[in-house]
């Protein structure tokens, strides 16, 4: 199971890679696997603003729904609308083109309740049991 | 809710395993939802061949003196007209109209019958039958337990299971089976399925399960064949538009509103809901099933909302996205005054009211070979 070191994540399976007070999210390599074929994407407006911890988008898959949870709270200042005509994207590259959002981060004190790389591989390997 | 430990699993486990099948709970049994993924799954079968393992299915055999009056009586269908080595699908209603299950009705002579019937209702059924034969001279087993079933999908089916039987494959007509020795062991093969393609439901005895299907596996090489999981079934069977027991239809259904009336023959002397299911075709149907087709972007899911002028005309029973025509599709019940294709309705996902149209079923011309 790919977990890129230079992220952060969260126990729904979000990544987020933080660029000074930029940050762009998406879900990892271990949440497409689960999902399966992904077949559709609901994104947020640019502008939006999205809260930590609360849906801010959607991702389904031929099976099933899954809701994007923000890992931090800010403002929406891009998405990937590639992902509105291709979104099998995420499936494919994940951790690369196939981001979901990148956010003007409101609160850096957000980013302490992330999990790091080893803790983040150490969730999916209690889950894969 | 059940865990993993009092789940049912079929002879060929160890074989999903190996194929790196997803295994989930469902209907009591753990099965493999996935393989290399619902949509390659899906093409594969609609391009060439596929082989799910439908082992979570019931069989009930019927045999006695009074088998063909107990089954004419259970059943919607007219047992009566089938020949041997017939196969029929049919319901089998409570008194109210409800469906107790839809199975399949296999006919090996007027004294012994086998059917097949959904995994979730397997034990039902069986009770069901049971109580309602108590005037009849049959014994009734259920061998669900000691039947592995298979289904080989697709329009290479015969020419691949030709290469492991001696029996012509071509001459078991569409709805008909036979008994054939497949890899040396003994089975029940029909040209049946859930797939809208051509293909054969395959039903052998547990202990030989994996044997056959691992030569089936083999063989199969040559015509790119893969295994195919549950998520795959429901996608194929929705594109057909087939109804799903405990989706389209439950105890509490009116199956003429499912468009089910092609299975229920009223014409036919007494059998258990048919003064019901008369006062109901006499009513008329309030709603009926309909497929429905997104306009724009998205999956459809069961129980959206259906939408007229903002009021709600309809829920969806099924939904999913169509890997043959990439959008969401699914089935509804709708007001009769808006059933019909091409009507423009919306469907409410989450806080967005999408454009939708009604399709004539089925979503996909059906490949069976009629023969």
């Amino acid at each position: 199971m790919e977990v890129p070191k230079d992220l952060l994540y969260t126990l729904e399976h979000e990544w987020i890679r933080v660029n000074g007070k930029n940050a762009v999210i998406g879900i990892t390599q271990f949440a497409q696997d689960q999902l399966g074929d992904i077949v559709f994407v609901e994104l947020p407006e640019v502008g939006s603003l999205i809260e930590k911890e609360s849906p801010f988008g959607v991702v389904e898959s031929v099976k099933t729904v899954s809701d994007l949870f923000a890992p931090v709270g800010g403002k929406v200042t891009k998405v990937n609308k590639e992902l509105e005509t291709n979104p099998e994207i995420i499936n494919n590259e994940p951790f690369g083109e196939g981001w979901i959002v990148e956010i003007e981060l409101s609160e850096a004190k957000d980013l302490e309740s992330l999990l790091d790389p080893d803790a983040y591989t150490e969730q999916c390997e209690k889950e894969m049991e | 809710m059940s865990t993993s430990s009092n789940l049912k699993v079929t002879p060929l486990i160890d074989v999903h395993k190996e194929f790196r099948g997803k295994l989930v709970p469902f209907a009591g049994w753990k099965m493999p939802i996935q393989f290399q993924g619902v949509i390659p799954e899906h093409q594969c079968v609609r391009d060439g061949v596929g082989i799910f393992d439908v082992s979570h299915m019931g069989e009930i055999e019927i045999r006695g003196p009074s088998a063909k009056s107990l089954v004419q009586k259970l059943m919607t269908n007219d047992i009566d007209s089938m020949q041997d080595n017939q196969v029929l699908y049919t319901l089998m209603c409570l008194e109210t109209g409800g469906v107790v299950d839809d199975l399949l009705v296999h006919r090996f002579s007027e004294d012994h019958y086998f059917l097949c019937v959904n995994a979730s209702n397997t034990e039902k059924d069986f009770q069901w039958i049971l109580k309602n034969s108590d005037s009849y001279d049959v014994a009734i087993l259920n061998t669900s337990s000691v039947t592995a079933q298979f289904a080989v999908q697709g329009k290479n089916s015969e020419a691949l299971l030709q290469k492991l039987c001696a029996t012509q494959l071509n001459e078991i007509k569409y709805y008909h089976f036979e008994k054939v020795k497949i890899h040396n062991f003994e089975s029940i093969i029909a040209r049946t399925g859930y797939t809208g393609e051509d293909g054969f439901e395959i039903y052998i005895d547990a202990r030989h399960a994996e044997t056959v299907f691992r030569a089936i596996m083999d063989t199969g090489k040559e015509f790119n064949l893969q295994p195919i999981g549950l998520g795959a079934r429901d996608t194929l069977r929705m594109e057909m538009g087939y109804a799903l027991y405990g989706n389209e239809i439950n105890e509490q259904s009116k199956p003429l509103e499912a468009g089910l009336g092609w299975v229920i023959k009223l014409g036919k002397e007494d059998f258990i809901g048919k003064t019901e299911l008369e006062k109901q075709k006499k009513a008329g149907n309030k709603r009926k099933l309909a497929g429905i087709r997104l306009l724009d972007r998205g999956v459809l899911r069961p129980h959206y909302q259906i939408l007229k002028n903002g009021t709600s005309v309809g829920e969806l029973t099924s939904g999913t996205f169509s890997p043959s025509l990439n959008t969401g599709i699914g089935l509804c019940y709708v007001s009769s005054e808006y059933a019909e294709p091409g009507k423009k309705l919306e469907v409410k996902i989450r806080k967005l009211n999408v454009p939708a149209e009604l399709v004539k079923l089925p979503f996909l011309p059906t490949r069976v070979k009629k023969n």
